[in-house]
């Protein structure tokens, strides 16, 4: 039996490394990812305290985050591929519409 | 060392390396590769844990449909290697101690937290994928419900995005 705080490390270890990938990677693709990886993070601690705590909903929650999170890979990779077509480039730096 | 707790210290180390090699690679498609093999080591958590069906759905829309989604986008956009400048470097020297204070204070948070839950904790068998289907088309049904509605908006807005305009 795997004490539940290890779980809970590893989530908040795996959520800190997707942070470190958002502030770093300029590759707007990566970028998507690192979200992706947070939201994994996420359900790993929500699984952990479904099974201490001997209760389901933790499990169904992580259902619902993974719907949210293909819904918003569908639509996250639509809008990648507007900038892409409309700025020739995937670097996040180049799209600066909203700056001075 | 019991074998249970082998094989979590085998998967987090998977895991944790799965996404230092994302940050590292400076190639979209290599880190797409290291979050799934982040994915499928957290798929095998999920299995230590007792949870069976949370493991086959994320082996087969995370590591299936949604990771397959990022590949074909990465192909389809030709994505090469991503470019620094001296902003990004600024980025990673003020954001890298930001990030593992973050990473720290989240983990001592929880790791002081959970004595409360061990106590809560009974002892019994993990529930099966009967009880978990049966909480989901019970008690969450009206949220269920909800997804699909949300499936679909993000269906319309995929749509709407992704075709050219007219000429």
């Amino acid at each position: 039996m795997v004490p539940t705080h290890y779980y809970l490390i590893l989530s908040a270890v795996l959520f800190g490394l997707g942070v470190v990938a958002f502030v770093f990677k300029r590759n707007i693709i990566t970028i998507f990812m690192s979200i992706e990886l947070m939201l994994n993070a996420v359900n790993l601690a929500f699984v952990a305290f479904s099974q201490a705590l001997n209760k389901l909903d933790g499990q169904v929650f992580v259902l619902f985050v993974i719907v949210v999170a293909a819904a918003e890979a569908a639509v996250g990779l639509g809008i990648i591929i507007l900038i892409a077509r409309n700025r020739q480039s995937l670097n996040v730096e180049r799209v600066d519409l909203l700056k001075l | 060392m019991n074998a249970p707790l082998l094989v979590f210290f085998v998967l987090a180390t998977m895991a944790v390396l799965g996404a230092l090699n994302l940050i590292l690679q400076r190639h979209p498609i290599h880190s797409a590769l290291s979050l799934i093999v982040v994915m499928v080591a957290l798929a095998g958590l999920y299995l230590l844990m007792g949870a069976e069906f949370v493991a086959a759905v994320q082996i087969i829309v995370y590591g299936g449909a949604i990771m397959v989604l990022f590949v074909f986008v990465i192909m389809l956009l030709n994505a090469g290697v991503e470019e620094h400048t001296n902003a990004s470097k600024l980025a990673g020297i003020a954001g890298v101690p930001l990030a593992v204070a973050l990473m720290g204070f989240l983990a001592a948070a929880v790791a002081r937290s959970t004595d409360t839950v061990q106590a809560a904790a009974q002892t019994g068998a993990v529930a099966p994928t009967k009880a978990l289907a049966n909480l989901l088309f019970q008690g969450f049904v009206y949220p269920f419900e909800l997804t699909s509605f949300l499936i679909l908006v993000a269906i319309l807005g995929a749509i709407v995005l992704a075709q050219r305009e007219k000429a």
